[in-house]
């Protein structure tokens, strides 16, 4: 065999021509700044529209006009004051999800019990809406923070319970009898096994839950609210001002994108173990 | 299920009595006895799909899954080499090295552990960096750390190439000597079996057929003519001569 091994057969005659690169696969290098490229043109889109005329400004108010307004905002302090209320709602709903869908996804992933019993429940909170909840929770608790807090948490738990829970029960069972071939005591195989396994999962399910945690902020802010950058956009379609809804719609997006890439630095970071197609 | 042999039969490591293990209907061992002294490497050998990796697996005690019965004592301290690597993605060369162990001194011998498998510095490398060969003496070293008394091994090096195996089997009869774990090394090769073993062992038909113990000086070659002759007759038992009808 080994011999067999070492004295492969070679092709008669070696063709003379030259090495040719392979096609890649894989969607080559990083563009640097390739994030920023959607956006920018977006921009240039919106400024030039404005500045030809295209756009009437009580449809879509031009860049300059959002920027000076926004301006006016942060000096009479009403951005900030409603930004403040806005996040700390925000923060709070992704940091009891976050907490909540961890932890019952360790319960149902871990156990088969626990999984009877959440894993149904959750499922069917995964197909109802937030806004269709909406009712319900201020028959239950009025239309005070504990009911926007609630709808927030509620979006945030399912990707995160859902994403760490696939994490968890995909994990590679060799690696749970290299554990069980160690004789591991259960501590050290949740710490060094089934935890870093299931942080991929985690993570993929954090980018979601961020960007859920505004999406439900939105929604529980355009109802029967007095403050927030929800009720600021409300509030001006009231009195049509298109520039003050388009600061709160940028306002949304960049804080969107800013926790998003805030999770994919984490990601980066803590995965630095991982190979994958886009690196 | 897995006590230590201690008394009068000390210095026996493995001991098995009357083994059996199925699958659904289908027998795989069959009322296998095995014993394993002290510090004796073991190959096992047997065609694909005649239990090699069901008895590995019983006495790793990883087929709690799996009906049958009989008596199996082995030592607690005992590890298993996998024919992957199996190291954890997600931990650097020296935490997997050092996943079973506890205590203070553990990164310490991790380290030891690793310069004694040709690894000294990379103990910080991820092991997706690793070539097979490398990988796999990572996998070694972390069955070899905690010093056992028994060591199980599954077609460890099956899958790395001619040379690499060749290093692999002087690495491993070297790292024997100097630790006297007794070794049940489940190979296809029989050649490996011949050039490691002490004894090497044919499974057939749920049982051992062939106990064939190997008498030859230290540096084992093809050239020495009673290699050939443990080869011959191993490749007889194994049917490999036999023609169709
Ligand atoms: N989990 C399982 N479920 C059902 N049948 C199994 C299972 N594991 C093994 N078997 C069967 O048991 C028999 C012995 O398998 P085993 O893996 O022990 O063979 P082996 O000697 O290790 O073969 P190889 O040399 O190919 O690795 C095979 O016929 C196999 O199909
Ligand atoms: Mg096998």
């Amino acid at each position: 065999m080994t011999a067999s091994v070492l004295s492969r057969p070679r092709p008669a005659v070696a063709t003379p021509t030259a090495a040719k690169p392979r096609r890649r696969l894989g969607p080559g290098r990083a563009i640097p700044f390739g994030a920023a490229i959607g956006p920018v043109g977006l921009l240039t889109l919106w400024a030039v529209g404005s500045a030809a005329g295209w756009l009437d400004p009580r449809t879509l108010s031009a860049p300059w006009t959002v920027v000076t307004t926004a301006g006016d905002l942060i000096a009479n302090g009403r951005l900030q004051d409603n930004l403040a209320v806005s996040a700390q709602r925000a923060g709070l709903g992704l940091a009891f999800g976050t907490v909540i869908g961890t932890v019952l996804a360790l319960a149902s992933g871990l156990s088969r019990w626990g999984e009877a019993i959440l894993d149904g429940p959750i499922q069917i909170k995964r197909a109802i809406p937030a806004v269709a909840l909406i009712p319900l929770l201020i028959l239950w608790l009025g239309i005070g923070e504990e009911m926007k807090v609630l709808t927030i948490t509620l979006g945030v738990l399912v990707p995160v319970y859902i994403h760490t829970h696939n994490g968890l029960r995909t994990i590679d069972s060799r690696y749970v009898e290299l554990g069980e071939s160690l004789r591991l005591p259960p501590g050290t195989f949740l710490r060094r096994i089934v935890l870093p396994g299931a942080l991929p999962g985690f993570l993929l399910g954090m980018r979601f839950a961020v960007v859920g945690a505004w999406l439900s902020l939105v929604v529980v802010e355009q109802i029967n609210s007095t403050s927030g950058i929800g009720y600021m956009m409300d509030l001006a379609r009231q009195y049509g001002q298109t520039d003050v809804i388009i600061v709160g719609l940028v306002l949304y997006g960049l804080l969107g994108l800013i926790s998003d890439g805030a999770v994919r630095l984490v990601q980066r970071k803590a995965l630095s173990w991982r190979r994958t197609l886009a690196d | 299920m897995a006590t230590h042999a201690g008394g009068l039969t000390a210095t026996r490591t493995v001991r098995v009595r009357s083994l059996s293990r199925g699958f659904g209907d289908r027998t795989v061992l069959n009322g296998l006895d095995l014993e394993i002294g002290e510090g004796e490497f073991v190959a096992l050998l047997g065609r694909s799909g005649s239990g090699k990796s069901t008895l590995l697996r019983a006495l790793a005690g990883l087929d709690r899954d799996v009906a049958g019965s009989g008596q199996i004592e082995v030592p607690q301290n005992s590890s298993v080499v996998f024919q992957d690597a199996r190291l954890l993605p997600w931990q650097r060369i020296l935490d997997n090295v050092t996943l079973g162990l506890r205590g203070p001194e553990a990164p310490q011998r991790g380290r030891a552990a690793l310069a004694e498998v040709g690894l000294a510095g990379r103990e910080r490398a991820w092991p997706n960096e690793l070539s097979g060969g490398e990988q796999q003496r990572v996998a070694l070293a972390r069955a070899l750390v905690s010093e056992p008394e028994l060591l199980l091994a599954d077609e460890p090096f099956g899958a790395l190439d001619a040379l690499t195996r060749l290093r692999m089997h002087h690495l491993l009869r070297e790292l024997c000597t100097r630790h006297r774990p007794a070794v049940l090394l489940v190979t296809h090769d029989v050649d490996e079996a011949v050039t490691l073993a002490d004894r090497v062992l044919l499974i057939d038909e749920g049982r051992i057929r062939v106990d064939l113990t190997i008498d030859l000086p230290a540096p084992r070659s093809h050239r020495q003519p009673q290699f050939l002759a443990y080869r011959e007759s191993l490749l007889q038992s194994l049917g490999v001569y036999q023609t169709e009808g």
